[in-house]
């Protein structure tokens, strides 16, 4: 419009080109490095003499005062500085990784991953195999469907050390609830039925709200429901089934609900999403996850006391209960470190020492992955005030063991979200037909991937 | 004849040498003073410009490594409904906006021009100071006032017990753009064109007077014909910048994320291809066929524009 903004805006393009450059100049001379890291674990003599080397780690997140476990690890081992440094969240972070990792320099030592994210970054071969690194028995301290999403894809290699988790359950207005003589429902029907009542007692209510533009909500809740529609071989073999019998289900249950105007359908993390939270719009969140409850805190300050936690509804009656996971992250050792013993140890003792575990969990609110914090009384014991005074941490704990352990992802999920938020999201917000976008969903994910030259199963 | 045949070519060599070797060190000077600037052109627009159509002919993907396609990009390009309908709706976006907010920028101009405004100084800056707004804080702002729950225009309407108009709606988004676009640009269109506007001769406006033409009549005849080149500068910088509409979509995204899909401008889905699908190869050609379409859209207009000039005379 303007001469300096169309300067402006050509700057910015040109940035993005010289970007584009950067990436594709680099991308031709990333393969040749071939160090295969031993599978020799590495010994405790090599450990010692590492911890005790003046070192400098750079340490990639966007986890709230982490320089609070930092501290904490750097007074355990004096020699090593870690640098913190926040280059964004989500999709800045990995774009700037990308870039960094590319261009091969200035990545960071160790960095966060979202779990649906470590497979993206183990296709790059930009991820150190932690298992020489860390003893054999780590495993058996977290909790195994956590431990499941850090591993390849063959559960061979160790991709990183879980930060956080996010099993899912509901939050809900007690009071709205109660108002309108609805139970907490114990199954998905149930809440059909309760979404009914909730809206008929007060039109300008609803049960819940179900965002278009959350894929990892959609996503965690096909982990519930029982479809699988991602999986990857770890080579050049991807698994897309994401207009699966059991996807479908789910696309019609919601499709039913929002068409009948009993659920809204705002975009989540909004400022009318917070509105509705702090409002009375939606009577719940739901399904929400474990990081939810602290988060909701500050959202909906206003109507504190009012809400209380619970199990995620079920789509079967009477039998064992099954929820899911949605969030959730880890701290990856990049391969082109320089250090990766003291790398490995730091990312390994900021999720691993009791003393870090428990700090995350009670200060930055990072929902557990060790068996040990889950169950420690200092975290599960905590009655909150918020939530009338409920151990909201003790419910979230126990629905942590009901998530199933066999959920995969696609190496390229950034993709994945971004195509599903086109599709099925937009039939969301838009009212439409959820359950055909789906299969809109299924053949732009085909398409891509065979454009990427996988061979789709 | 032939004295003067020898002669003759003695003084001019001596002559040409005199001005030759100044002319050289002019133009050393010439060459030392335009070489930071050709190193900085070369450096970050040649070069990446000549890069990026590089990379445009070549297809990288995941798995299976870097190939070269010739023009493979470019025919998807011309096939792709996604490009083809962000460029379609930049077009439509052009077609309203821009005639909209120089149609008001040039009455703007011509009314300060004229001086019939009071408070003229306090007028002039209040129209250009949205101009000095960042455009994505300008984008922010808009966002909030078109919020359907929270915002300005939705608690009026709440008081006054209808509801407001859905402006971050798929039907209303792209007129929502417009205005934020014409919101930021009105002003600095106008200066320019109010600039233009103070270097018209006076001693036209006095002929007219005598001619008696009223203050409409003179805008009409005299005052817009005057500033045609400016008023062609200001539509050429206006095409640009419409097809290359990136930060306003890409904020407002934020709060409407299924109205304005990846590909709702040709720029966005480019950014898009680049960094969500990991296509940087394809975003190249993208680019590269928004250039051009931007150059022949500018050109025709202009061309139109000196078109009608000449039949003018």
């Amino acid at each position: 419009m303007t001469r300096t903004t169309t300067w402006r805006r050509k700057a910015t393009g040109l940035t993005a080109g010289i970007a584009v450059a950067a990436l594709a100049l680099t991308a031709c001379s990333s393969g040749g490095g071939g160090d295969e890291a031993t599978t020799a674990a590495v010994s405790q003599a090599d450990i010692d003499k590492a911890m005790q080397t003046p070192t400098t780690l750079t340490f990639w997140t966007w986890v709230p005062d982490i320089q609070k476990e930092v501290d904490l690890f750097e007074k355990a081992y004096p020699q090593i500085k870690v640098e913190v440094v926040n280059v964004g969240q989500g999709a800045d972070h990995y774009k700037k990784m990308r870039s960094a990792l590319q261009s091969g320099k200035g990545a960071p030592d160790v960095t966060q991953i979202e779990f649906q994210h470590v497979q993206s970054f183990a296709l790059g071969d930009n991820l150190l195999d932690l298992t020489p690194y860390i003893p054999a028995d780590t495993k058996d301290d977290y909790v195994p469907w956590v431990w499941k999403q850090v591993l390849s894809t063959d559960g061979s290699k160790i991709w990183s050390i879980p930060q956080d988790s996010g099993p899912m359950g509901i939050l809900y207005r007690d009071d709205i609830f109660q108002a309108a003589g609805v139970q907490v429902p114990a199954t998905w029907d149930d809440f059909a039925t309760a979404a009914q009542t909730i809206h008929t007692a007060n039109p300008s209510t609803y049960i819940t709200n179900l965002p278009g533009n959350d894929m990892g909500q959609f996503t965690g809740m096909m982990w519930q429901i029982g479809a699988r529609p991602f999986g990857w071989d770890g080579d050049k073999t991807v698994t897309i089934d994401v207009n699966s019998d059991k996807a479908q289900q789910l696309a019609q249950y919601w499709q039913d609900l929002i068409q009948k105007d009993l659920v809204s359908v705002d975009p989540d993390f909004t400022d009318t999403w917070y509105q509705g939270l702090a409002n009375g719009k939606y009577a719940s969140w739901s399904p929400a996850a474990a990081w939810g409850p602290v988060f909701l805190q500050g959202t909906a300050e206003s109507t504190s006391g009012l809400w209380r936690a619970a199990q995620v509804p079920q789509w079967e009656a009477g039998g064992d209960p099954v929820s899911a996971n949605w969030g959730g992250s880890s701290d990856a050792v990049l391969k082109s470190t320089k250090n990766p013993i003291a790398a490995a140890q730091f990312a390994l003792w900021l999720n691993h020492d009791p003393s870090s575990t428990l700090m995350m969990a009670n200060e930055q609110f990072l929902f557990p992955t060790t068996n040990d914090t889950l169950a420690s009384p200092e975290f599960a014991d905590q009655k909150s005030e918020f939530y009338g005074g409920q151990e909201v941490n003790k419910l979230f704990a126990e629905i942590s063991t009901t998530v199933p352990e066999d959920f995969g992802w696609l190496p390229f999920m950034d993709y994945a979200y971004s195509a599903g938020q086109e599709t099925v999201g937009k039939a969301i917000a838009d009212k439409g037909d959820v359950v055909g976008a789906l299969k809109a969903w299924q053949d732009d994910l085909v398409g891509y991937a065979k454009q990427q030259g996988f061979t789709v199963k | 004849m032939t004295t003067a045949d020898l002669r003759a070519p003695e003084k001019p060599t001596v002559l040409r040498r005199g001005p030759s070797r100044l002319r050289r060190r002019e133009s050393a000077a010439a060459w030392v003073l335009i070489t930071p600037f050709v190193v900085l052109f070369l450096l970050f627009l040649v070069v990446p410009i000549v890069y990026s159509g590089y990379l445009s002919l070549f297809r990288e993907q995941l798995v299976g490594g870097n190939t070269f396609v010739g023009l493979e990009n470019y025919t998807r390009a011309l096939t792709d409904p996604s490009f083809l309908s962000g460029v379609a709706r930049m077009a439509l976006f052009l077609l309203i906006q821009v005639p909209v907010m120089l149609g008001l920028s040039l009455v703007f101009a011509l009314l300060l021009d004229a001086g019939v405004l009071y408070l003229q100084k306090v007028v002039r800056l209040g129209i250009f100071i949205p101009y000095a707004v960042p455009s994505v804080i300008a984008a922010l702002m808009w966002g909030y006032l078109y919020g359907p729950d929270f915002g300005p225009f939705a608690q009026l309407a709440d008081k006054l017990g209808t509801s407001a108009p859905p402006f971050l709606s798929a039907d209303w988004m792209l007129f929502s753009l417009m205005n934020i676009v014409s919101w930021e640009f009105i002003g600095y269109n106008m200066i320019i064109l109010y600039a233009a506007l103070r270097s018209v001769p006076r001693e036209l406006f006095d002929a007219a007077a005598v001619d008696g033409a009223g203050t409409v009549r003179t805008a009409w005849s005299i005052k817009i014909p005057a500033i045609r080149p400016a008023i062609l500068l200001t539509v050429i910088f206006s095409v640009i910048g419409s097809f290359q509409l990136f930060n306003e979509p890409s904020i407002l995204r934020n709060l409407a994320p299924n109205v304005i899909g990846i590909d709702y401008t040709p720029n966005l889905y480019a950014y898009n291809l680049a960094f969500i699908n990991r296509d940087s190869n394809y975003a190249a050609a993208i680019a590269f066929i928004l250039g051009i379409v931007i150059m022949v859209v500018s050109y025709t207009v202009q061309l139109s524009a000196q078109r009608k000039e000449r039949a003018a005379r």
